[in-house]
């Protein structure tokens, strides 16, 4: 069914009658040529395009709970494509040229709003930083501009400009990043893979791989064993668990990152602020609810549950950035499991097991390469080469001395 | 979490720097091992949902390096110990 400002008329008219589940709930197959292990936004965009760009329909994705449990539907919607690194900014600018068109591509109202991103300055080094930073993103043919502190404070007037400890000096502004409705974009991909017919199957955890003189042959389920000439797994926090099943150890520790909700206020921050030194980013809904959150609690865990001492940090922060949100009530806060890695960049490659393959360690960023990354592994899947963009996502990569580490930290998963 | 410090009683883990998964104790021999012992040993971890025991370090306290055992699934602490006892067990000097 296509979605139209028509449709929704002729269906006022005629008692919402017509309107229909938007993907099929099939029982699963004995056999697929691919099967997506992991229905978040990355399993789901990687259907989506193995059938669309590859043709590649005869697909399942196995989901343990509903699709949009995981990660797509916990995070703090965040797009953008500002980082410093070759083997990442390209692939993140062309993350961002697909969010610009994926509402026309998928027929489907993702709230995609390039309201733009404020990174923050407090000193001369961290400016530099910026600047160079900067240069790296319009190299890559992504949009960034350096602001000084009077550019910043007609943009947010309400920030504390001369906090003692971190004043703001000016900022990187990206204008073409911006939100998307997450669940939307898990929903739309969900839709799109089905009506091109993916088996979406969900309550579907897979238990076990089979596999045979080093050939993956299918998964074990609790619905069952089902056969596949490919698997490809993308399960975000669990991906060490999962992997483990096929006796592979990976380079990732699974963390818990927060999240955090607001009553609705009236409009009044324009687009994203992330105020890095103190641990705090935020943004408005279109609901009105200030949508928060900081660091990762930094141990490592699998409760999809965090602890005070970080929701205590994450209000200081905000309160020493802006506080004029003291009075504003916390709606709600939650957590997602979040698969750290060692240089806090992600992998999208093969295994030593042939027909086996891997998406993961995405850290607290993810959400924001949903299109390129299900592109990029669609790619990988299909074809058997990388997609040139992400082709420096490999898991050895650390046995060559090429880790793709924005921030420098090493192989520590809690400080990336 | 309250982390029970085998000498200074229950503290809250605000105190403590997390650093990982214990097997960061066992360090190759350099002089021994080649670099795949050490990139197992630097990047690859078991990850697990379940028991799991890891280095805290009481860097706002008495700056002791603890064997913590802790469930990742529940965050219950069944277990503290001083790492210096835990890597002496091990085979460690130290
Ligand atoms: C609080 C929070 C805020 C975030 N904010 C941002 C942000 O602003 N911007 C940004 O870019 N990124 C953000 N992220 C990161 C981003 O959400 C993730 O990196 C991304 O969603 C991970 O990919 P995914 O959508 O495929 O994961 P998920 O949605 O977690 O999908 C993985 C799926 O695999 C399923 N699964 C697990 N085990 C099995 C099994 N054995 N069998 C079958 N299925 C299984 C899970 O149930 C889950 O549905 C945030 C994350 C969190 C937690």
């Amino acid at each position: 069914m296509h979605y139209s400002a028509f449709r929704i008329f002729k269906e006022a008219m005629t008692g919402n009658r017509g309107w229909k589940p938007a993907w099929r709930d099939p029982d699963p197959k004995s056999e697929y040529d691919i099967i997506v292990v992991g229905g978040g936004g990355h399993g789901l965009s990687t259907a989506y395009y193995l059938a669309k760009e590859f043709g590649q329909t005869n697909v399942a994705v196995l989901e343990k709970g509903w699709i949009g449990s995981g990660n797509v539907g916990r995070n703090t919607t965040i797009i953008r494509s500002n980082y410093l690194l070759e083997g990442n900014q390209p692939f993140y600018e062309l993350s961002m040229k697909m969010w610009e068109n994926l509402e026309q591509d998928l027929n489907y109202n993702a709230m995609v709003s390039q309201r733009g991103i404020l990174n923050l300055i407090h000193n001369d080094p961290q400016r530099d930083a910026y600047a160079r930073r900067g240069n790296a993103m319009r190299l890559s043919g992504a949009d960034a501009e350096l602001l000084d502190r009077e550019a910043v404070r007609r943009m947010c007037p309400f920030l504390d400009f001369e906090n003692a400890r971190f004043p703001i000096q000016g900022a990187l502004w990206q204008p073409r990043a911006g939100t998307v409705r997450h669940d939307a974009v898990a929903w739309g991909y969900a839709r799109g893979a089905d009506s091109r017919g993916v088996d979406i199957i969900q309550n579907c955890e897979v238990t076990g791989f089979r596999i045979e003189n080093g050939r993956c042959l299918g998964v074990e389920t609790t619905r069952g064993a089902i056969r596949a000439k490919k698997v490809a797994v993308c399960v975000a926090g669990s991906s060490s668990r999962v992997m483990a099943q096929a006796g592979m150890r990976l380079p990732i520790e699974s963390h818990v990152l927060q999240a955090f909700v607001s009553e609705g206020l009236k409009p009044i921050i324009p687009g994203v602020i992330t105020f890095g030194a103190g641990h705090f980013y935020v943004s408005q809904s279109d609901k009105g609810g200030l949508v928060f959150g900081g660091d990762i609690d930094a141990y490592n865990t699998y409760a999809q549950r965090g602890g005070l001492p970080v929701v205590e940090d994450v209000c200081e922060g905000g309160m020493a950035l802006m506080p004029m949100i003291g009075r504003a009530r916390l709606l709600r806060m939650w957590g997602g499991l979040i698969d750290m890695s060692m240089d806090g960049s992600p992998f999208i490659d093969r295994t030593d097991i042939d027909g086996l393959y891997f998406n993961g360690g995405w850290c607290y960023g993810g959400f924001k390469a949903t299109p390129a990354s299900g592109y990029c592994y669609a790619h990988l899947v299909a074809t058997d080469r990388p997609h040139p963009t992400a082709a420096a996502y490999r898991l050895d990569r650390f046995l060559r001395g090429a880790p793709i580490d924005e921030k420098g930290q090493g192989a520590q998963p809690n400080l990336h | 979490m309250i982390i029970n410090h085998p000498l200074l009683g229950p503290r809250d883990m605000a105190e403590f720097v997390y650093k990982g998964d214990v097997c960061l104790i066992d360090r190759p021999d350099g002089m021994q091992e080649g670099i795949e012992a050490f990139h197992d040993y630097l990047h690859l971890r078991d990850n697990p949902a379940g028991e799991h025991r890891e280095l805290w370090y009481h860097e706002q306290g008495d700056r002791s390096w603890l064997v913590v055992t802790r469930n990742t699934l529940t965050h219950e602490i069944t277990d503290v110990a001083l790492a210096r006892d835990v890597a002496r067990e091990r085979g460690r000097t130290r």
